[in-house]
């Protein structure tokens, strides 16, 4: 059986064009022009992977959703699964970078982490935490919502 | 009236990568002026993974790119004013700051413009039809989706496979939209390889090269809109029209630098890049004005990004503790098909170790040689297998090439053949 691939390794992009036997095993890659186009077919063959970066929603905090991704690749057909498992989370805040959202995400032994620190909304009245106007001498004012 | 050494505007990856550069050149009284709601500028809804191979070496989110760079801002003091947008400078270096707190003037010894780039949108593009909601950058688009929590489509066509067009159809599609087609005018995507398998191929979303979307169609709401092949001059071929329905058309058709802060003051601009002429040091035609990232031109790599701001940043700094830089020297010139250098212009005496170039070309090159000259001399050459108006190029001169030749007047970047 013959496949076509683009390599993605450089912007040459080579057409790669490889034939494996019945048994699914890589017989020849032809197309590439260098020695990673080799590597990259076998591995989108065998098992390709990806990694998935979505966004949950998060309560108690100044913005509506935080992003997340699979702390490694995860095998590229699982990909949508584990973003429909994803679909009713919702984190509170305050949340930091790295904190795990989901264990084993689908089996695959991976975690879905955070990837913006996402403080708690300030009480009303006073200054978010993160805001620069501390440094800036100006009056403090309320926090507003967008 | 408020006078920091430094004020930098714009709190993005470059924004924050000047105020930092800034202040390992020494400079404490620094002022970054954001204004959304917080630090970090567009890596914030960029939540994909891809960012900081070459900074880090290491495959980041947006949002974690600019934390690495934010965290270090809060860590040193550095001050940032947010929700706080510059509505003018003046010639005199005069900034006129607004947010919720009244209206500020700001007299800094050294301004830094890192004000990044923004969309081109449907009004540039003179697409006939009716104008229902629907259509909107791609960038908008994003912001809706990663940061907002609104799917602003679910059936979705976008025109240009620009890397935000692409990013967003496979966005969409995580989200549970349909992507009928990315449609590019070019025979080729200006999109990164990667973005076209991992975004597109990945997602059987089908690219359409050559062609462009010739009407849309819709009363309130996008109902559909009518795509075209178009022959070499880029004109639509009558007859192949066809008409895909649909509920959203995402435009990602290019970004343009930000620059109505330096055209008010009178600064100097490229027409090619739309971003300030610059100086090896990044000053602009300003005294003391710096200006780099996207504000100065469009880039496909944040890292660069973060290295270009370092050095404009330090240079603000050194400017506020009064050295100058002053936009003279060898002017740079470009040929055979390399469309713009920044910078403009190199003074051999401040190049010190090395000055890095950065240009795009016109057109996609393959097996050429890009070479630099110094007056007759060529001082650098490598042979490229592909070059592409989609990836910047970036040559390293050492100072030695300048220290060897002080009676040089001009430098040359080019494309030739090979052999």
């Amino acid at each position: 059986m013959t496949k076509t691939l683009t390599c993605i390794n450089c912007p040459l992009g080579c057409t790669l064009e490889v034939t494996t036997d019945q048994a699914g095993t890589i017989v020849s890659v032809s197309g590439n022009q260098c020695i990673r186009g080799v590597a990259y077919a076998t591995m989108e063959l065998t098992n390709p992977t990806r990694v998935l970066t979505t966004t949950v929603r998060i309560e108690g905090a100044d913005i509506a959703m935080v992003p997340i991704k699979t702390a490694a690749a995860v095998p590229k057909g699982l990909v949508m699964a584990i973003a429909a498992s994803l679909k009713d989370t919702v984190l509170r805040a305050p949340v930091a970078r790295g904190m795990v959202v989901t264990h084993d995400a689908c089996g695959t032994g991976v975690d879905v982490v955070v990837t913006r620190t996402v403080p708690a909304k300030a009480p009303a009245g006073e200054n978010p935490p993160d805001d620069g106007m501390r440094h800036s001498g100006l009056v403090p004012r309320s926090t507003t919502k967008r | 009236m408020h006078t920091p050494e430094v004020v930098v505007i714009g709190g993005g990856p470059a924004g924050m990568a000047a105020a930092l550069g800034a202040w390992d050149e020494g400079a404490r009284d620094i002022l970054i002026i954001e204004r959304e709601e917080s630090l970090g500028g567009i890596l914030n809804q960029c939540i994909h993974n891809g960012f900081g191979l070459h900074r880090f070496k290491e495959e980041l989110t947006g949002p974690e790119y600019a934390e690495r760079y934010s965290t270090r801002v809060r860590e040193l003091g550095i001050a940032f004013w947010t929700e706080t947008m510059v509505i003018d400078m003046s010639p005199d270096r005069v900034l006129t700051a607004v947010n919720a707190n009244g209206v500020h003037q700001l007299t800094p010894r050294a301004v830094v413009l890192a004000m990044g780039c923004r969309e081109r949108a449907r009004g540039a593009l003179a697409i006939p039809g009716s104008r229902p909601a629907g259509v909107m950058t791609a960038g908008t688009a994003q912001k809706f989706v990663n940061l907002d929590g609104y799917l602003p489509g679910k059936s979705i066509v976008i025109l240009g496979s620009g890397g935000i067009g692409l990013i967003m159809a496979r966005r969409m599609r995580i989200e549970g939209a349909e992507v009928k087609a990315v449609v590019e005018l070019m025979p080729y995507s200006g999109g990164l390889k990667r973005n076209i398998v991992q975004c597109l191929d990945d997602f059987d979303i089908p690219l359409l090269l050559s062609h462009t979307v010739t009407r849309i169609a819709g009363e309130n709401r996008v109902e559909s809109v009518t795509i075209a092949r178009v022959d070499a001059q880029r004109r639509p071929v009558p007859g192949t029209e066809q008409e895909i329905a649909c509920d959203a058309l995402f435009l990602s058709v290019g970004l343009l630098p930000e620059n109505e802060l330096s055209r008010e003051a009178g600064i100097a601009l490229s027409p090619v890049t739309g971003g300030a002429f610059v100086g090896e040091s990044f000053q602009t035609s300003l005294v003391g004005v710096f200006a780099c990232g996207n504000a100065l031109h469009v880039h496909d790599l944040v890292d660069y990004v973060s290295a270009e701001s370092d050095v404009a940043g330090r240079n603000a700094a050194r400017h506020a503790a009064g050295q100058s830089f002053p936009l003279d020297g060898i002017p740079i010139a470009t040929e055979g098909g390399v469309r713009y250098c920044v910078p403009s212009c190199v003074n051999p005496a401040r190049v010190g170790r090395e000055v890095t170039l950065r240009f795009r070309v016109g057109d996609v090159y393959r097996n050429k040689r890009v070479s630099v000259y110094l007056d007759d001399e060529r001082v650098h050459t490598a042979v490229k297998r592909i070059l592409t108006p989609g990836e910047m190029e970036t040559v390293t001169l050492p100072g030695g090439v300048f220290a060897a030749r002080p009676e040089a007047s001009r430098l040359l970047v080019t494309i030739e053949e090979k052999a």
